[in-house]
């Protein structure tokens, strides 16, 4: 009796997807994979981008989804973009990446480190296929990296922040204590010790990129240990939000968040991933795409500090004005000696221009950073 | 007026009706949904009937997802059978999954392939060590093993976050919480090259007549279900109910820290702050849509593995929103648990009489 | 050294102001679900029902500019998450868990699903404190205790409104009788039935509030997923206060100071193993759990009898 049931349910889950199936003509809704010869009609390249959160995060994914509206706007009816929100950074990320590829995408971004390895695994088997990693260290013939050189905007907040503080305490809400964070809470607190030597920066770490009710306790936190000014390395305005409640100043990162939060605002860190992703797909498209590692800052576009309020000094204005067109110019680095360590020793000397490795392996506070840091025993 | 009473006995053509009838509800449900949002419904059922299961590659997929389901599922259908309601199978998957993370990295550049096999022996006696806990809090302090078993699922993330945070942590991985990736010997085999399908279903399937043959052909299983069925009638008749709940919570916890296992040696391949998927909580919906029967897990797992890929397939190819997944797997089980309700009850025309 | 003192002072009260703040939120959804706890029925569909009404919340508030409107709007979706949920398990007698999780899965997806469109919206800035005039100037205790948002002193208010009505008033104690032995009821001659509903849906608004709580007024933004397992604590939070209104204030604030108290370390540079210490608030319900079960007469006197059972009117 009990067989006789499931295998009317079996025949009955069959009949209604058989069922669709008639009713639909069995047409593929995209166009079959293209071939590279040049033919006389070129069909548009298919690009593929993969999300770690959602498109409405206002924060690190709202910024890729801006910079892939962008280049499409800008290239037209050359490239069809697609793209999958939310895909975790697990065993299901491989399988979203095969199915763009048998979906025809030619050029896949993924835009998150946790897609590391999915995507090292799909891009053996899928040589024809260009992959684009953000913040990741391992690369391939067809893979290769991408980052965005935050710690500049970081570097340019925290000018603001330490003309802005009356305090001389500034509070940072930590997301997870990889380098590049690392990297960005000492760039902020190195530009606000070039305005004000006084001041020095607390950190707290949420664990987690994105936990808006967490990360607005660690603001609170902060604020109640007397912080007058905050900045944050997570993806939500949650930290922006607290510090306005409070009556307290703060930035935005990754998306301009001056409208979550008028009054409290100072500026906000962007990341604009446009001029990359436009750069990528043009390669894809004239054939020069070749893997390597890019790291692109203010210089390139890739990173500006805006939406300065009008309560931020003149002088701090005009300063990070300065350090915007040396950055671009190349004659302006932020990280050249002598820089001190927490312990007050030197980790650069006089004059010492730190090259890429150095800060892409950063794992230590700079002085003027109170607290231990999380992890390094 | 009209009233609900009780059938005199269950009713054999709403058993058989009823998922049928909650599966075409959700699928109606989620048609009109389509359309309402635009989309092409047909197109859209499609993607998440059809397109799952058309080709070697998306079996092998559907079989990835639905080992654990399955595996869990059927762990939390004996379980439930006793009337023992074990919510914290996500915990014992965690568990397993940390043993046997534990036990791959172990390996050096020496160790032969039985380690595979001392894994996943380490993450199903994690998992009956983690459910043990409910069972002993049940059996001597009287403890609500609900409330027990999921309060163990927040200490078992912890335990996995202050591990990959702390101790575990690759120190090669640029600080980021993330294990050592385990060395390819560790890694559960697969079934075909070229495809992710490994032995775990295998395993799940020889779970699945192993757990048949004792619900329904063995003693012991006939005890236990007469047990949660009946428990006045299961101890006069002198079946130990400690032994139903001891053999049901161990059972269960060994095949959710299994299934955690397997999820860590195979498609994972490392510990990450991301090993709780919700299998603990979505093996609780399959334990009921297959019926807690273990051929209808079958079914049921494969169901719910079809709605996961196919939400991220809509979401690739339609544009659809991720979270349609959640709405059609609460919507599944809503509409089965208000069609069940038909199995035992019915409606009558009835004059009112007294009180209610 | 009195500078120290005085500052080390200043901290802890602003500490406590913190938990109390984190406290409501799981103050207001422990109290709902213990409502309908009090009458038989576990609904494990606190997350979702939150998260609906944390998003119709924000989306009122955000059109209509009213903080208090929105609120209302959270106890309303909550109500009619919680009403399909109470009809099914008590009119249709299914199963209290499965439906409860169905409720939670549906309330996740649905929420993010209709919530997309508001991630871009803006809350006007506000500032929500509210001084208790008095009392708020004291020093220590008026940081700690009374300069807070007024649905902080509604919880509380609420706290000692339900412990009146579950031990002083009839209706509180037809609705304890029912949970305890909703046959017994029944044979006297109350509508069970309706009057468990009743309490699934009051307990469903109260969830709502709680979730409307979270992004009106906590965060004062939406996104998906935003209440972030604070349905489940509360689930947690009900048991471990064995039940009584006033144990779940309490408990709410402890638990909401556990949180606090792992940053407040942090900043203060004490290098917090923070995944052990989040841990604390479960290991102790367990140990509440247990040494409430190990007597029977404890447990009867504590839990209700007809928890999670399904009661047919027939029998």
């Amino acid at each position: 009796m009990r067989l006789a049931f499931w295998s009317s349910f079996a025949l009955a889950s069959s009949l209604a997807s058989t069922g669709c199936e008639k009713s639909q003509p069995p047409a593929p809704e995209h166009k079959p994979a293209e071939t590279k010869s040049a033919e006389a009609k070129i069909e548009p390249l298919k690009v593929a981008f993969a999300y770690v959160g959602p498109v409405g995060d206002g924060g690190w994914t709202f910024a890729h989804d801006n910079a892939r509206k962008a280049m499409e706007k800008e290239l037209g009816g050359k490239v069809v973009t697609t793209f999958v929100e939310s895909v975790p950074e697990a065993a299901d990320a491989e399988r979203v990446f095969h199915d763009m590829i048998g979906q025809g995408n030619k050029l896949i971004f993924g835009t998150t480190f946790g897609y590391m390895e999915p995507m090292l695994k799909v891009a053996v088997d899928a040589k024809d296929v260009k992959f684009e990693h953000a913040t990741g260290y391992k690369t391939a013939e067809n893979l290769r990296t991408y980052d965005s050189r935050t710690y500049e905007g970081a570097y340019m907040a925290g000018i603001i922040a330490g003309s802005v503080t009356k305090r001389n305490v500034l509070g940072v809400v930590g997301s997870v204590p990889i380098p590049e964070v690392i990297r960005n809470i000492d760039s902020f607190t190195l530009g606000a010790q070039s305005m004000n030597p006084k001041v020095t920066t607390k950190v707290v770490w949420v664990n987690k990129w994105f936990d808006p009710p967490n990360e607005t306790a660690a603001a609170k936190s902060l604020i109640d240990g007397g912080a007058d000014v905050l900045f944050q390395n997570t993806d939500s305005s949650a930290v922006l939000k607290a510090a306005a409640a409070a009556g307290k100043n703060a930035f935005g990162w990754d998306s301009d968040m001056s409208s979550y939060a008028p009054q409290a605002h100072l500026a906000s860190a962007i990341v604009n991933w446009a001029p990359y992703y436009i750069k990528a797909t043009k390669d894809a498209l004239a054939g020069t795409w070749k893997t390597e590692r890019t790291w692109w800052g203010v210089k390139e576009g890739a990173i500006d500090l805006v939406s300065i309020s009008d309560k931020v000094p003149a002088e701090a204005r005009a300063k990070v004005d300065t350090v915007k067109a040396g950055l671009k110019d190349g004659s302006f680095v932020i990280w050249k000696g002598p820089i001190a360590g927490q312990d007050g020793k030197e980790v650069l000397k006089k004059d010492a221009i730190a090259d890429d490795k150095f800060l892409g392996g950063i794992n230590f506070y700079v002085k003027g950073v109170d607290g231990p840091l999380p992890g390094a025993k | 007026m009209l009233c609900l009473e009780a059938r005199p006995a269950p009713s054999r053509l709403m058993s058989l009706v009823s998922p049928i009838l909650a599966l075409s509800i959700t699928v109606l449900a989620g048609a009109a949904l389509f359309v309402a949002l635009g989309r092409d419904p047909g197109q859209a059922l499609r993607l998440f009937f059809v397109e799952p299961v058309k080709d070697a590659y998306a079996l092998s997929e559907l079989s990835v997802k639905a080992t654990p389901l399955l595996l869990i599922g059927l762990g939390l259908a004996v379980c439930f059978r006793a009337n023992v309601w074990n919510i914290g199978a996500e915990g014992q998957f965690i568990l397993g999954a940390v043993a046997a993370g534990g036990v791959a990295m172990s390996a050096g550049p020496e160790t032969g392939r039985w380690i595979v096999a001392s894994a996943l022996v380490a993450g199903a006696a994690s998992g009956m060590a983690w459910a043990a806990i409910v069972a002993l809090l049940r059996d001597r302090a009287n403890t609500n093993e609900i409330f027990v078993s999921l309060m163990l699922v927040y200490v078992a993330e912890m335990l996995l976050g202050h591990l990959v945070y702390g101790p575990w942590k690759d120190p090669a991985g640029y600080n980021f919480p993330q294990t050592v990736t385990f060395a390819e010997v560790t890694r559960v085999p697969r079934l075909f090259t070229g495809y992710r399908a490994h032995i775990g279903i295998v395993v799940a399937l020889a779970g699945v007549v192993v757990a048949y043959f004792f619900l329904f052909r063995s003693y012991a299983g006939f005890q236990l279900q007469v047990g949660g069925l009946a428990p006045a009638a299961a101890s006069y008749a002198g079946f130990s109910s400690r032994k139903a709940l001891w053999l049901s919570l161990l059972a269960s916890g060994g095949m959710s820290g299994l299934a955690g296992a397997l999820e860590a040696t195979g498609p994972l391949g490392q510990l990450t702050p991301h090993v709780p998927a919700g299998y603990g909580f979505a093996g609780i919906i399959v334990a009921f849509v297959g019926r807690l029967h273990p051929f209808g897990v079958v079914f049921s797992s494969m169901l719910m593995s079809m709605f996961y890929i196919g939400g991220e397939l809509a979401q690739s190819r339609l544009g659809m929103p991720k979270s349609l997944t959640g709405v059609f797997q609460g919507l599944l089980l809503f509409a089965l648990l208000a069609c069940d309700t038909w199995i035992v009850q019915r409606v009558r025309w009835r004059r009112s009489q007294g009180a209610r | 050294m009195a500078a120290i003192a005085g500052s080390a002072l200043m901290e802890s009260a602003l500490l406590i102001a913190a938990s109390l703040h984190a406290g409501t939120i799981l103050a207001l959804a422990a109290l709902g679900l213990l409502v309908n706890e009090r009458a038989g029925v576990v609904n494990l569909g606190a997350e979702g029902m939150m998260l609906v009404a944390a998003l119709a919340g924000f989306a009122v508030t955000v059109r209509s500019g009213n903080p208090w409107l929105g609120l209302a709007a959270g106890a309303a979706a909550g109500a009619l998450m919680a009403a399909p949920f109470g009809l099914l398990v008590i009119w249709l007698n299914a199963n209290q868990y499965a439906a409860g999780l169905a409720l939670s899965l549906f309330g996740a997806g649905f929420s993010a699903f209709a919530g997309a469109p508001f991630t871009q919206e803006r809350m006007p800035e506000r500032v929500d404190s509210f001084a208790v005039p008095v009392v708020g100037q004291w020093p220590f205790v008026g940081p700690a205790f009374f300069r807070q948002h007024p649905m902080v002193y509604v919880a509380a208010a609420l706290a000692i409104l339900l412990a009146w009505f579950f031990t002083r008033s009839r209706a509180g104690l037809v609705v304890r009788a029912i949970g305890e032995s909703p046959e017994a009821a029944h044979a006297l001659g109350y509508p069970v039935r309706r009057i468990r509903l009743s309490a699934v849906v009051a307990g469903g608004a109260l969830c709502g509030v709680s979730g409307a709580y979270i992004s009106v007024v906590y965060t004062q933004l939406w996104v998906e997923g935003m209440v972030a397992g604070k349905g489940w604590i509360a689930l947690a939070l009900t048991t471990f206060a064995t039940w009584r209104p006033g144990r779940v204030l309490l408990g709410a604030y402890l638990f909401g100071g556990v949180t606090m108290l792992q940053f407040y370390l942090q900043r203060r540079g004490v290098d917090v193993p923070s995944h052990l210490l989040t841990i604390l608030p479960y290991l102790a319900t367990i140990l509440v759990l247990v040494s409430i079960s190990r007597n029977a007469t404890w447990i009867r006197t504590h839990m209700p009898a007809s928890l999670g059972k399904p009661f047919w009117p027939g029998s």
